[in-house]
């Protein structure tokens, strides 16, 4: 999806003699392109729910009621006072679904931060001095991406224990590849820039050279990379939870959902559905808001 | 070229070792097999008699060096649940991951190309269109959801498949799908960008200028340099398919090694954890040395380095 704009679709009010600035054209940029709209305002919406999920319902996503188990949802017949209807142990449905958003996003944004600070540490520092720093930093890409991540996860989480903190570590140990990769090319094309030779020739120190000259110059690549790599933490914890090694029961985790609701599949595949659409949507915007992002922030996009 | 594959092969080999390394001391880090295997209750004797008949107690690093020297003659140990040996135990299940991943990928192949070619030599039309939002959902549906809700439509409600077990072949058609999925949206990408790149490039504006035909240009000229990078990325996600079917196998209860790999997980059988790592990981290795071989013999410019 690249953006097709083309200065003749710009509005003819635009003053000629005054350019945009890069800032503005960017948020124009952004502003046209759907698939980044789309991913923003579901983006928007599932952060919004996470956070205010005390405020959407007046169930706890704990709070078991054996004689309220099974409700389907309203539009399969249920009543309205459990909209989404209630799980085989009579919690409401909605209300797991609201804060089990919490779980996926901070296992994703935390995963994403571990990850991305090895990968793009290891990946600017290989990009900048090549050589043998870059042979090591290649050699350990091999290495982790020959390491099976599903595999990996399940058994540290079977030995270590199923807590929030050790899959979260374990995915951000696990995801930095791309980071590195990503960032290790990024960073081969920016140290042949003039900038950056001026910047050493004014005898500016190394982490001054990293931090002010090559790290903004790579920061749109690893915002992209930072939602892919969300969006696959997510997916990876719900997978893991659903294997059951991931986050542990009660925790209302989307994939645990998906696990408790599959022995059920036969009668009542509602209690699937919810959550994996949820899931679905939530790893669909995030992806779009990434691809929207790099096409407007990469140079070739640019009218 | 023999220079390239040596190098290569040693690259190769030297990555197995450190994972098997890595992998060897993150299960040894896991605390203490011994009491693991005695059982939460054992008498220290007990223990020791484990320690006594397995080595546990010997450093880490000599463990290792043990383990290693057998795991190259072959021999991966036992079994702490079945007491039979890891190989025989890995080896009929090997076979149906190897089928379903083979399955799997032709799948995956013989929809991506296609498409990609079709979607690149129209760009923005319907097919255009169809190929993205294939890929833009492909890349978002957690497999594992997506099996399911298979399960539900044509084993439960239309009762054409069964939804679990590895006894025919009705029994692969709905893993195959799921996996086949899995792999395609990068493939067909791909594809799509290589085409672009090729179909606008000068000798095939030379070939389109000399009145060849339409179809001719695209599968002789195009089609036969767009697809020297799709081989080698499919061989890499035959490789991570291998990953994915642990997920796949244990939705569908599919015997296969991803299954197994669940099972000994959830039974704390730690040499067979150990074995199955050992070889995913080989396998994702191999896939990825022949690619860079193929690709070397396919694009000579390569070679170097």
């Amino acid at each position: 999806m690249t953006d097709t704009t083309t200065p003749a679709d710009l509005p003819v009010q635009a003053p000629r003699d005054k350019p945009l600035t890069p800032g503005q054209a960017m948020r124009r940029r952004a502003l046209r392109h759907k698939g980044l709209m789309f991913g923003a305002v579901v983006m928007l919406i599932v952060v919004g729910i996470a956070i205010f999920a005390p405020l959407l319902t007046q169930y706890d996503p704990y709070q078991q009621s054996l004689l309220a188990r099974m409700k389907p949802p309203v539009f399969l017949g249920g009543t309205s006072e459990h909209w989404l209807g209630t799980d085989g142990l009579g919690r409401d449905f909605w209300a797991r679904l609201a804060y089990g958003a919490r779980i996926s996003l901070m296992i994703g944004i935390m995963a994403a931060v571990i990850s991305g600070i090895i990968g793009s540490t290891l990946g600017i520092l290989a990009g900048y001095f090549g050589g043998r720093v870059d042979m090591v930093v290649t050699f350990l890409i091999n290495v982790r991406l020959a390491m099976p991540v599903v595999l990996v996860a399940l058994a540290v989480v079977a030995l270590f224990g199923g807590s929030l903190t050790v899959v979260v570590s374990v995915l951000g140990l696990l995801l930095w590849d791309r980071f590195a990769v990503v960032l290790r090319s990024a960073t081969m094309q920016v140290r042949k820039q003039e900038y950056v030779a001026a910047a050493e020739v004014l005898g500016a120190s190394l982490p001054r050279v990293l931090f002010k000259d090559v790290l903004p110059n790579v920061m749109n690549h690893l915002i992209v990379i930072f939602t892919l790599e969300m969006a696959h933490a997510i997916i990876l914890e719900a997978a893991l939870s659903f294997l059951g090694l991931g986050v542990q029961p009660p925790t209302p985790s989307w994939g645990l959902m998906i696990s408790e609701g599959k022995d059920m599949l036969l009668f009542e595949p509602w209690l699937i559905t919810i959550p994996g659409v949820a899931l679905f949507f939530l790893v669909l915007a995030i992806n779009m808001l990434g691809d929207g992002l790099r096409d407007v922030t990469a140079p070739e996009g640019r009218n | 070229m023999a220079v390239f594959i040596l190098k290569r092969l040693g690259l190769a080999l030297l990555v197995a070792l450190t994972v098997s390394f890595l992998s060897f001391s993150l299960l040894f880090m896991a605390g203490d097999p011994a009491v693991a295997i005695a059982g939460e209750n054992a008498s220290a004797e007990d223990i020791a008699l484990v320690n006594e008949r397995y080595g546990f107690d010997r450093p880490m690093i000599v463990q290792y060096g043990d383990w290693l020297g057998s795991a190259v003659t072959g021999d991966l140990g036992n079994s702490w649940y079945f007491d039979i040996p890891v190989t025989e135990l890995i080896a009929d299940r090997l076979t149906v991951t190897m089928k379903l991943g083979l399955f799997a990928i032709t799948l995956a192949l013989a929809v991506a190309i296609p498409l990609g070619v079709a979607a690149a030599a129209n760009p923005n039309s319907m097919i255009d269109r169809f190929a993205l939002f294939l890929s833009v959902v492909g890349q978002a549906i957690p497999s594992f959801w997506f099996g399911l809700i298979l399960i539900v439509i044509f084993s439960i409600k239309m009762r054409l498949l069964p939804a679990s077990g590895n006894e025919t072949w009705q029994h692969f058609v709905l893993p195959t799908i799921v996996l086949g999925y899995y792999a395609t949206p990068a493939i067909m990408r791909l594809t799509r960008a290589g085409m672009m790149e090729v179909l606008s490039s000068d000798y095939i504006r030379t070939a389109r200028a000399k009145g060849l035909r339409t179809r001719k240009v695209m599968f002789k000229h195009a089609l036969r340099n767009a697809i020297i990078p799709v081989v080698s990325l499919a061989a890499v996600q035959m490789g991570f398919m291998l990953g994915g079917s642990i997920v796949v196998e244990t939705v569908f209860a599919l015997h296969g090694a991803g299954y197994l790999a669940w099972e000994s997980i959830a039974r704390n059988d730690l040499p067979t954890m150990q074995a199955l790592i050992l070889i995913f990981s080989t396998f994702y290795i191999l896939f990825t040395f022949l690619a860079d071989v193929l690709n070397a013999w396919l694009d000579p410019r390569l070679r170097v380095g």
